[in-house]
């Protein structure tokens, strides 16, 4: 296996008696943008810092392309970060900002106002170079913060939650533009976020991290389809979940409100008798029979969402509700709240949760 | 509403009032040098007399290094608290303060003891000694006041981000203080200046108990000797007072904006 460009080995971070990142590893390979998913302290940011070097670990190290950078300074590591609040430099124009780097770098000027240039046509802003920060948009304001941290060509690029000040709209091109960016340098990448949509669509792995520590470390696929913990499941996109009672462990069958369902090879060692959560994505229900889709279980329609072209139907199943989505059908009228309804699912799709 | 915009300015007029009369009263004392009609005579006399040139220029050369050892002592205190040491903010705050109310006499008093001839350091026996610490004593006495304004300067932009994302660049702390930094709060830092201008200038007591040729020691002889001449001085010194506040006007509109500024 080749060696990985960024590697974060059992790294801890204590802030007097308050551990906020334990014993945190990660592998990086060269060009690949991984994410750190989480919510509001569970020091995904912090690890960043880390990596920045604007925190010191309190135990572990960070190698970047061979090297140990654990206690080197920030304007030591060839490291190139963008940040939430833009943090572009006021008092100078959006040229001398992008070449702000590459001036401290000593690099001669016509060979910087070049790179400039390029960095400006890059982010698609030419025009942009004479103007002040307060002059742009946020996101045009966030495309130069991106241009000023790679125009220096850094080892490992640093993204702080960049979109999270941005509205909707903006926020979705600008990813996408972030994301073409980066595979077209092949830089290597760090994306922080509490987006779990913006983390699924840009990253080639995330990082689900809670409590200081890393939950899960997969493809947004895996992520997904296969979360290993409860809170990923819970975290990552909409879940239903049921409680279910293991009847038979051998043949994998678990009552969900006095109906069965057939969970086989999933129980993991659960025993008759032991209460599990179980899980479902609401894309792997259908409202009726459905070939294909072994289980089924019955409940009552307890509201209807239109949508336009979506129908969010939420069935009551003895004490929970799932939810699922259908597609509009100008043919078909939606279900009425109060109508007996049948959900069927296949019980592959079915996630225990531990 | 109508009434309530009469009386609003019946106070401004009435603000105005308190503000003009004593001093349009003196500008008109100040013309009455020659009897019988309106003159400048009491100006010609001050600024053509070599004592408030040479006394002025003093002041002037001494606020001018008060204001580079002012600024080179509060931006890096300033930034630094607010960066690395905000605990300690209201600690600094306080010595900020002491100037205000301990009297310049006490800091005087002070020098003369440590600083004195037979002292290990004798500043006090010679002329540029002196100067020097006039200077650092003029620098004490501003601190309340240029710490004050960068401070309040520093509010208005994100310390924290600014210096991480100049690190992160490469820069070292000299070219985040110098290129990042107080660009960003040169309005604040001039204000300060100006304030420390306007001090250094009136300043008294230092100057004469020290005995240097300074302009404080030269408005309070002329004006204890003198009939029009100290009106004149007085109105000069507004002049130059409002000259300092415009200059801060008109820089404030060059100053940079906030990037976080919502458009």
């Amino acid at each position: 296996m080749a060696e990985p460009f960024l590697s974060i080995q059992q790294v801890r971070k204590s802030f007097g008696a308050t551990t906020v990142v334990q014993d945190f590893n990660l592998d990086v390979e060269p060009g690949e943008f991984v994410s750190f998913l989480g919510p509001s302290g569970c020091g995904k940011t912090t690890v960043l810092r880390m990596v920045a070097g604007f925190e010191e670990p309190s135990a572990g190290k960070i190698v970047v392309a061979g090297k140990d950078i654990t206690r080197l300074k920030p304007n030591q590591r060839n490291v190139g970060m963008v940040f939430q609040a833009y943090a572009l430099f006021p008092n100078l124009t959006v040229a001398q900002n992008i070449g702000f780097g590459l001036k401290v770098a000593g690099m001669p000027k016509a060979d910087a106002d070049r790179r400039v240039a390029e960095m400006l046509d890059l982010i698609k802003l030419p025009q942009m170079g004479d103007r002040y920060p307060y002059q742009l948009s946020g996101g045009q304001q966030q495309r130069i913060a991106l241009a000023r941290a790679i125009a220096p060509k850094p080892k490992l690029l640093l993204l702080d939650e960049p979109l999270s000040a941005l509205d909707a709209k903006v926020r979705v091109s600008l990813r996408e533009e972030i994301r073409s960016i980066q595979k077209k340098l092949g830089i290597t990448t760090i994306f922080v976020t509490h987006d779990q949509e913006e983390a699924l669509s840009i990253s080639d792995r995330i990082a689900v991290m809670y409590g200081g520590k890393a939950e899960q470390v997969g493809t947004p696929f895996e992520i997904y389809n296969r979360p290993a913990t409860k809170f990923v499941a819970n975290f990552v996109g909409t879940l239903n979940v049921l409680e279910g009672t293991v009847t038979d462990a051998a043949s994998g069958k678990v009552r969900v409100n006095a109906q069965e369902v057939s969970l086989k090879g999933k129980l993991n060692g659960s025993k008759s008798g032991d209460t599990l959560s179980l899980a479902l994505r609401p894309e792997a229900i259908s409202l009726g029979r459905h070939p294909g889709r072994d289980s089924s279980l019955s409940g009552e329609i307890a509201e209807v969402h239109f949508l336009g072209s979506v129908i969010r139907v939420r069935v009551g199943i003895g004490g929970s509700t799932v939810s699922l989505d259908t597609f509009n059908s100008p043919a078909t009228p939606p279900p009425a709240v109060g109508e007996k309804a049948e959900i069927s699912f296949s019980s592959g799709d079915m996630l225990v949760l531990h | 509403m109508k009434s309530g915009r009469f009386w609003a300015w019946v106070v401004f007029a009435l603000g105005a009032a308190y503000f003009f009369i004593p001093l349009i009263a003196t500008v008109e004392f100040s013309m009455r040098m020659r009897r019988g009609v309106y003159s400048l005579d009491a100006y010609k006399v001050v600024l053509g007399d070599p004592r408030f040139q040479a006394t002025f220029g003093y002041s002037v050369l001494a606020a001018v290094f008060t204001i580079i050892l002012g600024v080179l002592i509060v931006v890096p205190t300033a930034y630094w608290i607010r960066l690395r040491l905000p605990q300690l903010r209201p600690v600094v705050e306080f010595i900020t303060l002491l100037p205000l109310v301990i009297p310049a006499i006490v800091i005087v008093f002070g020098y003369i003891r440590m600083y004195g001839s037979s002292s290990p350091l004798p500043f006090l026996a010679s002329g540029r000694g002196t100067d020097a610490l006039l200077v650092i004593g003029y620098a004490t006495l501003a601190l309340p006041y240029m710490y004050r304004a960068v401070d309040t300067g520093l509010r208005t932009i994100d310390v924290r981000t600014l210096t991480e994302a100049a690190q992160i660049l490469g820069a070292g702390w000299g070219t985040i203080i110098t290129r990042v930094i107080l660009p960003n709060v040169l309005i604040a830092v001039l204000s300060g200046a100006f304030l420390t201008f306007a001090i250094v200038i009136g300043e008294f007591t230092m100057a004469s108990l020290l005995n240097r040729p300074a302009f404080g020691p030269y408005l309070q002889n002329i004006g204890a000797n003198r009939a029009y001449e100290p009106a004149a001085l007085a109105i000069i010194a507004f002049a130059i007072t409002w000259g300092c506040m415009s200059l801060i006007q008109i820089l404030s509109r060059f100053a940079p904006r906030s990037a976080n500024r919502p458009n």
